[in-house]
């Protein structure tokens, strides 16, 4: 963007200071009794986030609490942070599932790549922000932890209703 | 006059001074309560100004410790106490350490001299002064005290060896010695009214005339802008202007050191709204009647009229804090010229004038405590403000930054930005 030269051609005999003065105090009077104000009170009140917020990762489960996820490997293949962690495994009747499913979530940049690749609609992220812990270890959640997540899931956006009405 | 009738009613009604020894109980007395609760208020004007800066720019400000965050100063204060203390290693050891304490102590003992109430009569003890110290040359002590703040500035700026704070010291030191003079001179008015320098006759005097800032008003507003200056408040805190000297003359200071000059801020500004008020707003003067000027003195008097002062004072120290969060800070040849160029010969005039006045009045005849007197200083007061608010104050009193171009500098700077590539490029 060019930089636009702007010479001021107000006459000197225009400008003020103590007229302008009274006229800032009243501004800032009506502001300083006005009712409305702006922060919300955090713990008590909360904004609503969006349905496409992008927070921490949960992963879906079956009906019998399995997690979804069937170990296909294209998450850990999409990831541009490389944060996620799988170990494949079969079971008996060779169905693949994940042995090890971590994700380091201070790696991750919370792209949504998992959530769009993902062909069983098993990993999500998740609309919810509120993710302190006492220590490093406790950011890399595991399998259990994804699947234990009960917050709402982030969706996707669809390019049919792009602003998601 | 007022004040001899005053006497005259004391020493009918048999309220005398106390004996020395109940005076010196009391003074101790007066000392130990009026310090402990202005050092209170000191502590709430930092909570008021927190809170009412959160107001007016639409947020709540701190609310959590106690309700409504009234305990919030208590937290500040363990804070402080428990942070680290740095003491840089260029610095002047001595006078680093004693800065702070330079700073806030002249605040504190202007206080010492200003009357709060009137006289409370103790029974068995006799009349006590609701002053910690009655000096009868209150008015010059306060002047040649609120002159020593500069030195606790400008020391904490000069020991911490740091160019930024060195700085912040050199501005607080030419600002506060520029409006020492027009702060002075404003209240030589005040003087040549009341014939005296004892606040309480001050007050006295305003009791029976209407209130300075009637009769003199724009005294009151070179006082009052001087004192914003003196107090280092927006707008004139360039000795500590952030965006340019990272937090000037206190940049080095850190825990309960740090403190104390915010401190001194404050109990500078609880201590020039006092100073407005006993010298423009009548003190503990109740308007419009006698009865509280007038012995025999008692205890609802007191009460009242110290609930007045606090009230008064309280207004002040509201405007301070509501002008801080209103205008932004002058630049520094802004303020040298509004000191030198404006407010000096402006007082200098007002001296003249109200000398002249005066004198004119007292020569033809015209009671002091009169209708007559009144009017003619209420109606020369309205041609100086008209003068000042109308005439004066047309890029005059504080001159904006084009207004050293010349109109045809503008055609020519125009003509420039137009020639020139940068403007060109709009739009392509």
């Amino acid at each position: 963007m060019a930089i636009k030269v702007t010479v001021c051609e107000r006459p000197i005999s225009e400008t003020s200071y103590v007229r302008a003065t009274f006229k800032g105090l009243a501004l800032t009077l009506k502001h300083l009794v006005d009712p409305h104000k702006v922060t919300v009170q955090y713990p008590e009140e909360k904004w609503d986030i969006g349905p496409r917020w992008r927070g921490t990762h949960r992963m879906l489960t079956t009906e019998d609490g399995k997690a979804k996820c069937v170990a296909c490997g294209l998450c850990p293949t999409v990831c541009p942070a490389n944060c996620i962690k799988l170990v494949p495994g079969e079971d008996a009747e060779g169905n693949r599932y994940p042995l090890v499913f971590d994700i380091d979530e201070f790696r991750c940049i919370f792209c949504g790549y998992c959530q769009e690749v993902c062909p069983e609609e098993a990993i999500h992220l998740g609309r919810h922000y509120e993710n302190a812990e006492y220590d490093r270890k406790s950011f890399v959640y595991d399998l259990e932890r994804l699947t234990a997540q009960t917050h709402p899931v982030c969706e996707m956006w669809d390019p049919a209703d792009p602003k998601g009405e | 006059m007022m004040h001899h009738t005053s006497l005259l009613l004391q020493v009918a009604s048999g309220q005398l001074p106390p004996t020395m020894g109940w005076f010196v109980i009391f003074a101790i007395i007066k000392m130990l309560v009026a310090f402990g609760i202005y050092l209170v208020c000191v502590a709430y004007t930092t909570f008021a100004e927190r809170r009412i800066a959160a107001w007016i720019q639409d947020r709540h400000g701190p609310n959590r410790v106690g309700p409504q965050g009234i305990f919030q100063v208590l937290a500040d204060g363990v804070k402080n106490f428990m942070k680290e203390e740095t003491l840089p290693g260029g610095a002047n050891k001595v006078m680093f350490i004693l800065a702070p304490a330079l700073a806030f102590i002249p605040s504190l003992v202007t206080w010492a001299v200003i009357p709060f109430a009137s006289p409370l009569p103790v029974p068995g003890v006799g009349l006590i002064d609701m002053v910690v110290a009655n000096l009868p040359i209150g008015f010059l002590f306060t002047l040649s005290i609120s002159s020593l703040g500069v030195y606790g500035l400008t020391i904490a700026g000069w020991s911490s060896n740091n160019k930024y704070a060195l700085l912040g010291g050199l501005r607080a030191s030419a600002q506060m010695i520029s409006y020492e003079i027009s702060m002075g001179m404003s209240t030589v008015c005040v003087l040549l009214l009341a014939g005296n320098v004892g606040l309480n006759e001050i007050i006295t005097q305003q009791a029976s005339q209407g209130w300075n800032v009637m009769l003199l008003t724009m005294a009151f507003f070179i006082f009052a802008v001087s004192s914003l200056a003196e107090t280092n408040r927006v707008p004139f805190d360039l000795p500590e202007a952030e965006s340019e000297l990272v937090a000037g003359y206190h940049a080095e200071y850190s825990s309960m050191k740090y403190s104390m000059f915010p401190i001194a801020e404050y109990a500078n500004i609880i201590t020039a709204s006092s100073l407005m008020v006993t010298l423009f707003f009548g003190g503990w003067d109740i308007p419009f009647t006698s009865w509280d000027n007038l012995p025999p003195w008692t205890a609802l008097k007191t009460v009242l009229t110290m609930g007045l002062y606090v009230g008064k004072v309280m207004f002040f120290v509201f405007t301070f804090i509501w002008l801080r969060w209103t205008l932004p800070r002058f630049r520094y040849d802004q303020l040298m010229s509004i000191g030198w160029k404006v407010l000096l010969p402006m007082a200098l005039v007002y001296i003249t004038v109200v000398a002249s006045l005066t004198l004119g009045l007292d020569a033809a005849g015209v009671v002091r405590t009169g209708m007559g007197f009144k009017a003619a200083m209420l109606g020369m007061n309205l041609v100086f403000v008209g003068l000042v608010f109308w005439v004066l104050d047309r890029g005059r009193i504080v001159s904006p930054a084009f207004s050293r171009i010349q109109r045809a500098e503008i055609a020519h700077l125009r003509a420039v930005s137009e020639r020139s590539d940068l403007s060109n490029q709009q739009g392509t």
